[in-house]
């Protein structure tokens, strides 16, 4: 609720932990880049010509001005030039050029800020094609940040048999009046679906009331339905907590675990990682993975949404889609439907999550209590912060994201 | 040519929605009509595997129509409702492709609000309209946003 802590979250747990920032497909050829802001900061993440991946401060050394405007595209030659004066830089950021070069001969240009050009980013690290920052130089090491939970990205790409995905279908960005946490402690709560989906999912049977029984039902309303299981379906999927925040929900069994699969996918499944790793990708299909504190994959319908905080009180919510690649067409089209049905700003799913979200972040301003209840299914033994497996209704999926946010945004940088 | 009865049906289609009259708005449909929203606005083409802020067919926007109606959506507690303003429509000269169709192209300015809040959007149509049995309905509304590609707040309603 409060302006001074977003601007302390920013500060930390933004700029001290790993931030998701793209995927490598988005970039396939030297000079492809897109840009973002990190932490409110400008960041431009490009292919240099040698085509290794870099992630660049956005920011021109000589008066400050965004050098890339863009979202995305190709850079044309070999240097970045600043538009307003012609500074030039390197892909790698170094300064190679600047207009009359005689003015600065005896200045300390080279020897001062200006000098190093465009800065890197601190913390870089590509992990299977997700590519992810850390902008401050001090911190947590990648693989000691995300440790096993990686092993979902792992679960993503290899659904594909040659291990590879491929960002296709474009971006749905969403502008929600929220909190970010408020967004982020959704993805892995089980129990709201109930209620809070309910008019979506009595709609979708009403009219489906009208259709003979055995008639197919469409793809979308295969995506619809699940959403109206019950609480003890949602008890029953599991969950799991790792050290840092990170968390999964519908370990056994989700939402998504209907979804068929042909026969010849699984064959080629089967021959590219073997019989046990193949079925091990096939019946994991855990309804949400979050990779805190700016990730949330969905293994079976290939979809990923990555959380931008912009203000206090507003979050943007991006959903992107991959296609499988060298898996069949069925399972874009799948990741297509689902993001459009559930996470569009025309989502009928998801417009009772967004009121629901605002809804608290105008209920939090009542001075009732400053307290939130996330009590369910407590036991004193989760403060150790462990690798724990849990009910999929266990509010520790939730706990856990806050021990984390508690442990990053001390502002001396330390560990708490 | 827009004819009068053409430039007619697209105004009381916009006053259907305005009005709240939904089962009649999905009565203009033809059975394998499609309400479509490209998420590139007018640039995307009809065959790109581009995703879509919303691409329903008459089964979908059923669903949508009832669970306004049904009046349970947290979401609709205050409930929206919207105003489409439009310019007159313009022949798109297709009938060469085929002489049975007519695709108009509206601009329009849409507004949607809820208690305090609207939010306000602005685009063109393009309409295909077939006639069955001789009466007019919609193949195709496309609808689109200048700004599809931007980030949007949530759309409950019928731009």
């Amino acid at each position: 609720m409060s302006k001074e802590v977003f601007e302390l979250e920013q500060r930390t747990l933004f700029s001290n932990t790993w931030i998701y920032l793209g995927h490598a497909s988005q970039i396939p050829s030297p000079g492809d880049f897109f840009t973002l802001d990190v932490a409110g900061q400008p960041v431009l993440v490009l292919r240099d010509l040698g085509g290794e991946v870099r992630a660049l401060h956005n920011r021109c050394a000589h008066k400050g001005a965004k050098i890339v405007t863009a979202e995305s595209g190709r850079l044309e030659g070999r240097f970045l030039r600043c538009p307003y004066h012609a500074w030039a830089y390197r892909f790698d950021g170094e300064l190679v050029s600047y207009p009359l070069k005689d003015g600065y001969e005896c200045t300390q240009l080279r020897q001062s800020e200006a000098g190093l050009g465009l800065r890197p980013i601190a913390g870089f690290h590509i992990y299977r094609d997700f590519i992810f920052g850390r902008l401050s130089p001090e911190g947590v090491g990648f693989n000691d940040y995300f440790g096993d939970i990686l092993q979902t990205i792992d679960l993503m790409v290899d659904r594909s048999p040659t291990g590879r995905l491929q960002i296709e279908g474009g971006v749905l960005r969403n502008v929600i009046n929220c909190n970010w946490k408020l967004y982020l402690e959704n993805i892995n709560d089980s129990v709201h679906p109930v209620s809070a989906h309910e008019s979506a999912v009595r709609a979708a049977q009403a009219v489906l009331k009208d259709l003979p029984a055995d008639a197919p039902k469409p793809l979308a309303f295969e995506q619809i339905l699940p959403f109206g299981q019950k609480y003890a379906f949602f008890e029953g999927s599991g969950g799991k907590v790792f050290p840092n925040g990170h968390s999964i929900t519908g370990t056994r069994f989700s939402v998504h675990s209907g979804y068929g699969n042909m026969p010849e996918y699984v064959a080629a499944l089967k021959a590219a990682h073997g019989e046990e790793r193949a079925t091990q990708i096939l019946e994991r299909s855990p309804q949400n993975c979050v990779l805190y504190p700016s990730l949330a994959l969905k293994g079976s319908p290939q979809t990923i949404r990555v959380i931008r905080p912009i203000a206090v009180d507003k979050t943007v919510i991006e959903a992107w889609n991959f296609r499988t690649l060298d898996a069949p067409e069925l399972l874009f089209d799948r990741a297509l439907t689902y993001s459009r049905l559930v996470f569009s700003p025309m989502s009928v799913v998801a417009h009772d999550d967004i009121h629901l979200f605002e809804a608290q972040q105008s209920g939090l301003r009542s001075q009732a209590t400053h307290w939130v209840s996330l009590h369910r299914e407590f036991e004193p033994s989760e403060l150790e912060e462990t690798t724990r497996e849990s009910s999929g209704t266990n509010e520790l999926l939730l706990r856990n994201q806050h021990r984390a946010w508690a442990r990053y945004t001390r502002e001396d940088g330390r560990e708490a | 040519m827009v004819t009068n009865e053409i430039e007619q049906f697209l105004y009381a289609e916009a006053a259907m929605l305005d009005d709240g009259r939904y089962e009649e708005w999905l009565a203009l449909f033809a059975d394998d009509g499609r309400y479509w929203v490209p998420l590139q606005g007018s640039s995307q083409s009809e065959e790109s595997k581009c995703n879509s802020i919303a691409d329903e067919d008459k089964m979908m926007l059923a669903l949508r129509i009832e669970r306004l109606r049904a009046g349970i959506a947290p979401s609709q507690q205050p409930k929206s409702c919207m105003q489409h303003v439009l310019q007159r429509p313009m022949a798109v000269d297709e009938a060469f492709l085929n002489p049975a169709v007519s695709v108009l192209r509206t601009p329009f300015t849409y507004a949607e609000s809820r208690g305090d809040d609207m939010v306000t959007l602005h685009g063109h149509y393009i309409h295909k309209l077939v006639r069955t049995e001789g009466v007019l309905q919609i193949a195709l509304k496309r609808v689109n946003l200048v700004n599809a590609s931007s980030r949007l707040p949530m759309i409950q309603l019928f731009p």
